[in-house]
């Protein structure tokens, strides 16, 4: 793991790499440099596996991070690559002609976050939210308690408990006479 | 037998009523014992005709069109037209039927009438699983009927007649003149050819349930599907007494040839229950091979032994 | 037949682009009058111990429904049977939590069923929306888009829960309480409207008969 690491830094010059695990570690790049990186380290470094991409939003920091999640078969390794993006159009790169299966991926963010993959075939077509008219719904901003109530007639008389306090009173309801 | 034509469409009326409820009894037994081999209770025997009526209660029904709406009535008009030619029980007036006024030629025609109505039927249906089933069906059709050819030649070079009651009538003469007997290879087959005709397992290509749900009546709903089950009970016990005449010395009254029927229906079941779908290519192949030959061989023993 | 309250007025069909409109059917949904007591009691009769379920899990309740046809609880013996084709079943099990992508399906499906038929709510999802109560993509109330017979509660309720529910919609059925087609055809803008609030492209007719 070690190994790569340094090369990565030797050959890219990344500096933040977060190592979580002796198998796992977390790398931030910039978001042009994204399909070269992920080239060489298909190609060169047997990162051949593309476990999944992801997106987490940062209303805070006016970002959204995607994460590129690569295995290695031979060693057991787990790399991710990060990416931050501008969030008030969030654009990125398509690499679907390095994973055919991308494309999927990427339409399914640009349903749920919102981010543009100029030239991913397909992009455009409906993946869960068919119709969706709304703000993409996994942005942070998106109040879904709000839109469930005013959409799907919520039935009323839904009640919460704290779960502990709940459950003490279930399991030992002379607890509460005792005091 | 001479009777007047009132008579003669109420004795066709019973027979038929009598078949179709006896046949749909089969199928409910066959239910019950491929659940009882699965180690459950399975429904009730009447299972099959509870289905029927709800079918026919059905308040709304759709149709795609003329012949989808024949289809259903081509395939009961098959299974009729299959049934009325075959006695049903030998020497009765009641359930002989009309077999005085066809022969074997055209029961056999009759057997394939009602399966060429259905392939149009669910062919305009549009559902691609109708059309996978029809073709399906089609094939094995043509890969089962040629040992049962084969067989019927044997028959008829064996009987010097083409009718079935004549059939019957010489093999009246005690177990030992059944064709079972004198003509064994003839009667295996055209038992591996019954096997095709009952569209069980191995050979239950055409329904498939896990693979094209459940092939040609994908679309057929309400009486239509009513109609196709009340076939489905007739059809079988027509080809059921079509083998016990002609190669298990038929039935003089009604307790013979329910047992008949009914072991030979249990013969079909116990290999259904046993044995794993066939492919469509796999069906074909069988049919093609050993049963052909012992077709083949049955007609050359009979015609120069 | 004359048992049917007719209603002639014909549906928009505004899903659908102009020059497909002639290609499908803008009839509406007709209800239907019982037609007399003693016929209806024995078909009703007929129809409890003959359901056809539609082999369509539309959530996590649909696993429930499997070990139904096993040896140890075998459905089978109370005349119930999976069915593959909406045009044959009879029962519509909605298993769980429906996002509102198989809601535009499962209303699909439904009317293409033939009536009379039955719908079964498994489990809270269906109720009030379980744990996906507050979910952007989940409904919360199955009984504003399609007529519930009979809901089954738990999440997930067993397989014998199910039994349960099904021998009481057996009943039910053969006392004629349920009328889940013509109430779907008697307050059919009703569910129409509600059905379209939620699902955003309806490219499809207003009635899949």
């Amino acid at each position: 793991m070690q190994e790569i690491l340094n090369k990565l830094i030797d050959r890219y010059a990344i500096e933040p790499i977060q190592e979580n695990r002796h198998n796992q570690a977390f790398v931030t790049i910039e978001k042009n440099r994204l399909p070269d990186v992920l080239t060489w380290l298909r190609d060169y470094e047997d990162y051949t596996h593309l476990a999944f991409i992801t997106a987490v939003d940062y209303p805070e920091i006016e970002k959204i991070q995607l994460t590129y999640m690569l295995h290695n078969y031979i060693l057991h390794t787990d790399l991710g690559l990060r990416v931050l993006l501008d969030r008030t159009r969030p654009e990125m790169v398509s690499i679907h002609h390095l994973w055919k299966q991308v494309a999927t991926y990427q339409r399914e963010l640009r349903e749920m976050f919102g981010i543009d993959f100029p030239g991913s075939p397909g992009l455009q077509e409906n993946f869960a939210l068919e119709g969706w008219k709304d703000i993409p719904p996994m942005r942070r901003d998106f109040d879904t308690k709000e839109y469930s109530e005013k959409t799907y007639f919520p039935r009323p008389g839904r009640q919460t408990h704290d779960p502990k306090e709940y459950m003490k009173e279930k399991l030992y309801p002379s607890a509460k006479e005792d005091k | 037998m001479e009777h007047g034509l009132f008579i003669s469409i109420i004795y066709a009326f019973i027979s038929l009523s009598v078949a179709t409820i006896w046949g749909l009894l089969l199928g409910g037994i066959a239910l019950k014992v491929v659940a009882r081999a699965h180690g459950r209770f399975g429904p009730p025997v009447w299972q099959p005709i509870i289905d029927i009526i709800k079918n026919n209660a059905r308040r709304t029904s759709i149709s795609h069109g003329i012949m989808y709406f024949l289809g259903p009535v081509f395939r009961i008009a098959g299974g009729m037209g299959t049934f009325l030619f075959i006695p049903f029980i030998f020497g009765s007036s009641v359930f002989g039927n009309f077999s005085f006024a066809g022969d074997l030629f055209l029961v056999m025609y009759f057997i394939f009438f009602g399966q060429l109505g259905m392939a149009l039927g669910a062919g305009e249906s549009g559902h691609p699983y109708s059309a996978i089933g029809v073709a399906r069906g089609l094939s094995q059709m043509t890969a089962f009927e040629l040992p049962f050819a084969l067989s019927v030649i044997s028959l008829v070079i064996q009987y010097g007649t083409l009718n079935i009651t004549s059939i019957v009538a010489a093999q009246q003469g005690g177990l030992l003149s059944w064709t079972l007997f004198t003509n064994p290879l003839a009667t295996i087959a055209a038992l591996i050819s019954l096997q095709g005709m009952n569209m069980h397992n191995p050979f239950s290509i055409v329904i498939a349930p896990q693979e094209i749900p459940i092939g040609p009546p994908t679309e057929y709903h309400s009486n239509f599907l009513g109609l196709l089950q009340t076939n489905r009970g007739l059809f079988n016990i027509a080809k059921l007494a079509l083998f016990m005449n002609l190669y298990f010395g038929g039935a003089t009254n009604i307790a013979v040839m329910i047992l008949k029927t009914f072991l030979l229906y249990m013969l079909t079941i116990f290999i259904g229950a046993s044995f794993p779908r066939f492919r469509t290519e796999q069906s074909i192949r069988f049919f093609l091979g050993v049963p052909t030959v012992i077709g083949i061989l049955a007609v050359i023993v009979i015609a120069y032994l | 037949m004359d048992n049917k309250e007719i209603n002639n007025t014909k549906l928009a069909n505004e899903g659908l682009s102009e020059q497909d409109r002639p290609l499908f059917c803008d009839a509406r949904p007709q209800s239907y009058k019982p037609l007399g007591k003693y016929v209806e009691k024995f078909l009703n009769w007929a129809r409890a111990n003959s359901l056809w379920i539609l082999g369509y899990g539309t959530g996590c309740g649909a696993i429930e429904l499997r070990p139904l046809m096993t040896a140890r609880f075998d459905m089978f013996r109370w005349g119930l049977a999976p069915r593959p084709t909406p045009r044959q079943a009879g029962v519509f099990v909605i298993g769980g939590y429906m996002s509102v992508k198989t809601l535009k399906r499962v209303i699909r499906s439904y009317e293409q069923m033939q009536g009379p038929k039955f719908v079964i709510g498994l489990g809270s999802c269906t109720i009030n929306g379980g744990m996906y109560w507050d979910s952007y993509n989940t409904i919360n109330r199955l009984d504003h888009y399609l007529p519930v017979d009979i809901y089954i509660t738990g999440c997930m309720p067993r397989p014998e829960a199910l039994i349960a529910g099904f021998n009481k919609l057996k009943e039910m059925i053969k006392a004629g309480e349920t009328d889940g087609q013509n109430e779907y055809a008697r307050n059919f803008d009703w569910y129409k409207a509600n059905q379209k609030k939620i699902v955003k492209d309806w490219n499809m007719p207003d009635y899949n008969w």
